[in-house]
């Protein structure tokens, strides 16, 4: 494809390019030492198990090496010294929107968040920064029992109900990040929906990093219990700086018997944005956790959201859309373990690599020894933009035994000369045409997206194609 | 200790310059770490199995003739050579071309030290043996070179033979093929133990195709089951070039397989096949690349596994397009029929894409026998171990059908129906 049309197909990120001035109230300073993680527990004023579990992470953290020798060399580009690693505004969230400060509102309302979306989303967790600074959950949803709450107060209000899942669908030495977020996490949603409750309208969470080298490290846990329903939103865009910011959060889900939780993501931060997420949930008996995943923003992700399926009949799923522009990586996947008779999941992955973006894909699914009548399919599709876009896929399968059926299928191709030849034929010009086509690509898909995001979606690669138009 | 890994390697027959390029490899296999839990090349692998400390290297044959007169293969070849643990036991070249050479690498080296400078494992492997490399060419006794001249046609297959024998032997089996311009040849490289004793081998076969050259060259292994065995692989294709590859695994208790293609001209195309009946406890442990520099260059990858009682097998493929290959058409495949609880089969089936306009596919598939099939077959009164037998034999032998060589496809499936008691 001609490389004249690279500059129209640039995202336009300004929609989210802006910060204010906040005075913070409480400042880690910068750099990670055990001082740090005292001077975190004792602002949050944590219990002594959560002071502990932060410590240990803190170990892990300096023991585990850099994942380099599979993983993208970008990584050494961090540099730990330089990042904050706490910070916030004031520790008890805020419960209605009168008393969210006035400056921070504006923040919210130039993106576009909370007075519409508040009237049909069920709650509103705003994170801004590390606490958070807006929640709001309906009162009919309080009503049947939900719980939903920042991390610090979940774990210290309803330790009975969070601390027996916290920390175990993923232990804080899974991986380097995953034990730095154990080490410093603040912010992020606990949810607890009780047996039969099904959530009608999902629960909604935003979060933004708005200071410079600041990283965030939200922690967010699920548990779904017997019946329940509940789907879950997350969103991200982030004011531009001029140095690397991380941000590295982890997401456990818990789904007990017959549950179901789907978990979406939108996620556009600014392309200074080192975004190092694990996510993990855990199906039992016939439940069913679902990931959306949409990355655009960022200059490295790397996020493969993994389902365990534990116990019989559970179900699997990653509907993953990449977008990787100039500069960018996106280094998504999936993981899938069945660890018991009859479990299903399914993988679909696509990805758009445009300029020098590159995408990659990274899969792992795993049957093991004496299991029946397990199936994965896994389908992921690039699509190439212009000759110095890059894409990869590594795939890892490992099936025991046999009486399961595993197929993994890629592909990776160009928009057709044909297909835009004959758009233009029909008056389009040649960035509408590719628009188009791109829409085309993911449009199944978006699809799948909740209603409120699948617009989002759509205008966020709308946003990406305008300057091609003419 | 053992010798193979501590004593530095001895000049023999080879000449100079050959020899001092292998003190260098044994330099590198003494400086080379060895694999680790944590190298992406070794992901999945039983490094346990990678241990050379039992070996020596191999001794005389006790019998030579008997082994001559047991390597019966194709019934009509234009040429034959017959090692026996690195030592040549019988050659015969008289139906060659004018021009062909069939020669002892020794030899070659001595008398044609240019082909042999040129060609003689030039590319460094990539696929994780860079130390059983360097040992291989350190020890290296002997070994097969073909090198058919520009235009030249070789009709009938060149057959070579690599036997090993006696309790924990070591041999180094080398294969160097060369065509030039035009060329065109069918080469069967055969591996067998002549016991059941266990034993190492370390092999390295080199495919150059020059533009417009056309090789189908057959590795067929028949180590005993209780062989350690890396066969390793660079496969050189040139502008308008077809290479045609086939591994046949039918033995070993350790076998690491590495294919390494590199795609340099317009309009060259490797095929890569594998056919891998995994019994025991097997483990068959292959890496490939497909590697694409130039544009409109064609590769396309068929590997079929079929893994009863507690085998093994790891398939980790890898197609990459460079930059400015354009309209690359490349495919990889790997298949795992499953016939036992206790088996493992693991597939890593990778791409990375530096160019637009291409057609890249790849697919990994595992599952079990088809109830419909067996139901078929045993509605016709064929017992359901036979039923199943065949179905295999068809899974595997569908593999045999890339060769786009009739009398070829028959020959290697006899040698298959022989290995599953057909």
């Amino acid at each position: 494809m001609s490389t004249e049309t690279q500059h129209d197909l640039n995202i336009d990120r300004s929609v989210g390019d802006f910060s204010y001035d906040v005075e913070y109230a409480y400042d880690a300073g910068v750099g990670l030492t055990e001082a740090t993680i005292d001077y975190i527990s004792d602002v949050k004023g944590d219990p002594d198990w959560v002071r502990a579990f932060r410590k240990e992470g803190y170990r892990k953290f300096l023991e585990k090496p850099m994942p380099t020798n599979w993983a993208t060399k970008d990584l050494d580009n961090i540099v730990f010294e330089n990042i904050r690693y706490y910070l916030a505004q004031g520790q008890q969230p805020k419960r209605s929107w009168d008393e969210v400060p006035d400056e921070v509102k504006e923040t919210f309302e130039r993106l576009g968040i909370p007075e519409q979306e508040r009237k049909f989303l069920a709650g509103v967790e705003a994170q801004f920064d590390s606490e958070a600074a807006y929640s709001n959950i309906k009162a009919a949803v309080g009503e049947q029992g939900v719980i939903f709450v920042g991390s610090t107060e979940g774990l210290k209000e309803h330790p009975e109900i969070f601390k027996k899942w916290f920390g175990k669908v993923i232990p804080s030495g899974d991986n380097k990040f995953s034990a730095l977020n154990s080490a410093v996490f603040s912010g992020g949603s606990f949810i607890y929906v009780p047996p039969g409750v099904k959530v009608k309208h999902p629960l909604q969470a935003y979060f933004r990093i708005n200071a410079q080298n600041f990283g965030q490290f939200e922690r967010t846990l699920i548990i779904a219990d017997e019946g329940a329903e509940v789907m879950y939103m997350e969103g991200c865009t982030a004011p531009k700086f001029e140095t690397a910011t991380l941000h590295s959060a982890v997401v456990e889900l818990v789904a007990l018997k017959g549950a179901k939780i789907q978990y979406v993501t939108v996620q556009n931060w600014s392309s200074n944005v080192f975004n190092l997420v694990t996510k993990r949930g855990v199906a039992h008996e016939d439940a069913e956790i679902k990931w959306i995943d949409c990355n655009i923003g960022s200059r490295l992700t790397m996020k493969y959201p993994g389902v365990v399926m534990k116990g019989e009949g559970a179900r699997g799923e990653v509907v993953s859309i990449a977008l990787s522009g100039d500069g960018q990586h996106q280094d998504t996947g999936a993981k899938m373990i069945h660890a018991a008779d009859n479990t299903t999941s399914n993988i679909i992955s696509k990805s758009i690599s445009l300029g020098t973006g590159r995408a990659t894909y990274r899969g792992m699914v795993h049957v093991p020894k004496h299991l029946k009548g397990c199936k994965n399919n896994t389908e992921c599709d690039a699509l190439l933009i212009n000759t110095n876009s890059r894409t990869d896929t590594y795939p890892a399968i490992t099936v025991r035994g046999q009486g399961n059926a595993v197929q993994h299928e890629a592909s990776v191709s160009q928009i057709s000369a044909e297909q835009i030849f004959y758009m233009q034929q029909r008056g389009l010009s040649e960035g509408a045409a590719m628009s188009l086509a791109v829409n085309g690509f993911v449009n199944d898909l978006v699809q799948q997206f909740p209603m409120e995001y699948s617009v989002e979606l759509k205008r966020l690669i709308d946003l990406e194609m305008e300057g091609s138009v003419g | 200790m053992s010798a193979l890994t501590e004593a530095a390697p001895v000049q023999g027959s080879w000449p100079s310059w050959f020899h001092a390029d292998q003190q260098k490899a044994w330099e590198s296999f003494r400086a080379l770490p060895a694999p680790a839990r944590t190298d992406e090349p070794w992901r999945f692998a039983n490094l346990k199995a990678t241990d050379l400390s039992p070996f020596h290297e191999a001794g005389s044959v006790r019998d030579a003739a008997a082994l001559v007169s047991r390597s019966t293969g194709w019934e009509s070849v234009s040429g034959k050579l017959i090692f026996g643990n690195d030592a040549l036991l019988h050659a015969e070249s008289a139906a060659l071309p004018a021009g062909v050479l069939l020669l002892p690498l020794d030899q070659a080296a001595r008398d044609h030290e240019d082909l042999i400078r040129a060609h003689f494992m030039t590319a460094e492997p990539r696929l994780g043996s860079r130390k059983f490399a360097a040992l291989h060419r350190a020890k290296l006794r002997t070994g097969a070179f073909v090198f058919v001249p520009k235009g030249v046609v070789v009709e009938k297959p060149i057959e070579i033979w690599h036997w090993v024998e006696g309790a924990n032997a070591a041999i180094f089996p080398h294969t160097l093929i060369v065509l030039e311009e035009g060329a065109s040849a069918t080469v069967i490289d055969r591996f067998v133990s002549s016991g059941d004793e266990p034993s190492l081998a370390i092999a390295v076969n080199d495919l150059t195709l020059g533009q417009g050259a056309k090789l189908t060259y057959s590795g067929v292994q028949e180590w005993s089951d209780k062989t350690t065995a890396f066969h390793i692989n660079a496969t050189e294709v040139s502008k308008d070039a077809t290479s045609t590859a086939l591994q046949m695994n039918l033995g070993g208790c350790y076998v690491r397989g590495e294919s390494d293609s590199h795609l340099r001209g317009e309009g060259s195309r490797s095929v890569m096949l594998s056919i891998n009946p995994a019994t025991g406890t097997r483990e068959i442990d292959q890496r490939t690349f497909q590697d694409h520099y130039a544009p409109r260059a064609t590769s396309d990858l068929l590997y079929h596994n079929a893994l009863s009682d507690t085998s093994r097998t790891i398939f980790a493929g890898l197609i990459k397009v460079e930059e400015n290959a354009h309209e690359t058409d490349a495919y990889q495949k790997v298949r795992n029929l499953m016939l036992s609880d206790e088996a493992e089969a693991n597939s890593m089936p990778g791409l990375e894409i530096l160019a637009d306009n291409v057609r890249c596919t790849h697919g990994a598939t595992s599952g079990e026998l088809n109830e419909d099939e067996l139901f078929y077959m045993m509605a016709r009164g064929i017992p359901p171990q036979q039923a199943a037998q065949l179905i295999v034999r068809g899974f595997l032998g569908s593999v045999l059908e890339r060769l786009d060589h009739a009398e070829l496809e028959a020959h290697l499936g006899e040698v298959l129906d022989k290995k599953l008691g057909i």
